[in-house]
């Protein structure tokens, strides 16, 4: 090998272009590749790190897919009960008034079995920030029906498609919980391509800006696949959630200031 | 000596939790113990000392609150009665599983189900063996007094620390009503940050950059790392056993028959070991303090001593089955209780000996 592709060289500081941020744990991720998990998580700790608050940050890990976030996150962690995140994190923030308090949760637990602490948290206007990952099924105990699984959408408890009559419709809570006074700011983003990534990001940091004005809950929803859950490759759950979760779940921004955003549709007059 | 003032017992509980240095209480309304928020709603402990008193939207919610909470190292509280409690145990399983401290009082009403708002024992197997999943066990204290509940209070926070495990207080809806002359201990100032930070290195509160971080859980997928888990809870519980037994003893270096009775009933039985005595039956009574750890060398000390034991309990007969573990089988051992929330009155407890354990 030639001296100048030697590690030491290419390891120089001047040589690093791009890395992963100083909070994500050196450490293989459990997801599935091709999950956007991991863009959520790094997502995440690159805006804890620009803000310099890892020690001012305390965060809360669900059950599901992401329960084992807190191996990955570099930052003091709690691991909830499912569905019970957003009730750790209104003791958390209560007792740390001054500390940055987040919950990381998935769309069963926090649309399923935490519907009332979500709703409640939320009602409260804790000065806290929700971060949701739907992706539309349970990923980790092996692709059942969610809450938010769509009409017709076929999961191992909903094999020949979800039965909107029989197994009720898909909940969006999303636009439920922006309907609460307490909650400030509400938004529906994306990691599946660059462009969606860096307004993930940007609406994390504004999520945790809101956080020192105490202004209430900050509630990010990221619209994810889950290809194995899903049962197709990487690729083709990306286009497939372009093409069946996002005219459902409408990305952009829901409630922003404590205002819901109006809808942009045009009704067309006679 | 400390200040004296005639409270009820759920006062009692709310002002020591207080005056304890408490951060936090976090609760939901259930009879017989709503007056332990509405005392601290109406005393404002957040301008007395700082404490946080918050109702939550269910003793589910109640509970993982304490666990947010006691996983920074805050001294945290709930208080609830019997179908709340029940409602928690998933919760206090979890804060048993990832070691976290915190007190948590029950003021027992009769069951199962709904039942009734009337004081009973009868969640004594929910406490001491372990209401929730999994192999755990909680220190649990059995006040008798108004001035216990106050004093458990405390004590129930230095255990919960020194041992990092949830407590429970475990009391009924009679000595929660009951006022009774109480002394209070004086203020303990509140934590600061530094010094919880100090007392409580594995707490997730905010890593600095000189530490690596704090993760509380009480998951581990390694069924071997969950093995070494169990192992540390059982030498946490077994050096329980071996420091933290409490009881007391009634009137029994002479005493034939032995009552064996916790919290209420204890108090029915110094009744009923009166009027026995008037009768000629020498009677004592002893009575556990601490419910796990069980005084199980205590009891059987005493037991074997006397002819007979009835264990007087307002449960169908719970806590006679430690008894009868710790004592044997030589000599008889019988239970008598009321339930449903019916207190027994102290000529019952007289004739139950006299019929079970005396004639029988």
């Amino acid at each position: 090998m030639e001296d100048k592709f030697a590690k030491t060289e290419i390891h120089k500081p001047e040589n690093i272009v791009y890395k992963k941020s100083d909070l994500m744990v050196d450490r293989p991720l459990s997801y599935c590749p091709g999950c956007g998990h991991g863009t959520a998580h790094r997502m995440l700790m690159e805006v804890i790190e620009e803000m310099d608050i890892q020690d001012k940050t305390i965060g809360v890990s669900p059950v599901g897919c992401s329960v084992l976030a807190y191996d990955f996150l570099d930052i003091d962690m709690i691991g909830a009960a499912h569905g019970r995140a957003p009730a750790l994190a209104t003791a958390i923030k209560r007792l740390w008034p001054n500390h940055f308090v987040f919950t990381y949760q998935g769309d069963g637990d926090l649309a399923a079995i935490g519907t009332a602490e979500t709703i409640h948290a939320c009602n409260r206007g804790e000065n806290i920030t929700i971060i949701f990952i739907n992706n539309g099924i349970y990923g980790m105990t092996g692709g059942q029906m969610a809450p938010t699984t769509l009409p017709g959408m076929r999961s191992s408890t909903s094999p020949y498609g979800r039965d909107v009559p029989t197994m009720g419709h898909p909940l969006k809570i999303t636009e439920l919980v922006a309907q609460l006074p307490g909650v400030y700011y509400v938004t529906r983003q994306a990691v599946h391509t660059p462009n969606n990534v860096r307004k993930t990001k940007k609406a994390i940091r504004k999520a945790f800006e809101l956080q020192k004005e105490n202004k209430g809950v900050s509630f990010i929803e990221i619209v994810s696949n889950c290809n194995s859950g899903w049962k197709m490759t990487p690729v083709q759950s990306n286009k497939w959630m372009e093409e069946n979760m996002f005219p459902f779940y409408v990305l952009g921004d829901i409630k922003v200031d404590g205002k819901l955003v109006e809808k942009k549709e045009t009704v067309e007059k006679d | 000596m400390g200040e004296l003032r005639l409270m009820k017992g759920n006062e009692a509980i709310a002002e020591a939790a207080i005056r304890a240095g408490c951060d936090g209480y976090f609760g939901y309304p259930i009879t017989p113990q709503s007056e332990v928020m509405e005392y601290l709603m109406a005393e404002k402990p957040f301008e007395r000392t700082g404490m946080v008193v918050l109702q939550a939207e269910s003793e589910v919610a109640a509970i993982n609150m304490l666990y947010g909470g006691a996983g920074t190292g805050k001294m945290v509280m709930t208080s609830s009665s019997s179908p709340g409690v029940s409602l928690m145990q998933e919760g206090i399983s979890y804060m048993a599983g990832a070691e976290l401290p915190a007190v948590i009082v029950n003021i027992v009403r009769g069951g199962p189900g709904l039942g009734t708002i009337q004081p009973s024992q009868a969640d004594y197997f929910q406490a001491v063996k372990g209401g929730g999943h999994g192999d755990y066990k909680m220190l649990v204290l059995a006040p008798a007094s108004v001035q216990e509940m106050c004093d458990h209070v405390k004590l129930g926070f230095e255990k919960a620390y020194q041992y990092r495990t949830p407590v429970m207080i475990l009391s009924d809806g009679a000595i929660g009503q009951m006022m009774e002359k109480v002394v209070l201990f004086d203020q303990v100032p509140r934590r600061t940050d530094a010094e919880l930070i100090e007392q409580c290195p594995w707490a997730s509160n905010g890593r600095p950059k000189t530490r690596n971080h704090n993760i509380i859980t009480s998951l581990d997928l390694d069924p071997a790392g969950q093995e070494r888990v169990n192992l540390k809870l059982q030498a946490k519980y077994r050096l329980m056993e071996q420091n933290e037994v409490l009881y007391e003893e009634i009137q029994c270096e002479d005493a034939e028959y032995l009552f064996v009775a916790f919290g209420l009933s204890a108090r029915i039985c110094q009744k009923a070991i009166d009027m026995a005595r008037a009768k000629g039956i020498k009677v004592g009574l002893f009575r556990p303090i601490t419910l796990f750890p069980f005084p199980s060398m205590e009891v059987s000390n005493v037991g074997n001593r006397v002819k007979g034991i009835l264990v007087v309990e307002m449960n169908a007969g719970q806590m006679i089955e430690d008894v009868r573990l710790s004592v044997g089988c030589k000599i008889k051992i019988e239970h008598f209780g009321r339930f449903g929330g019916i207190i027994p009155a102290p000529d019952e407890v007289v004739r139950a000996l006299e019929q079970k354990i005396i004639g029988g």
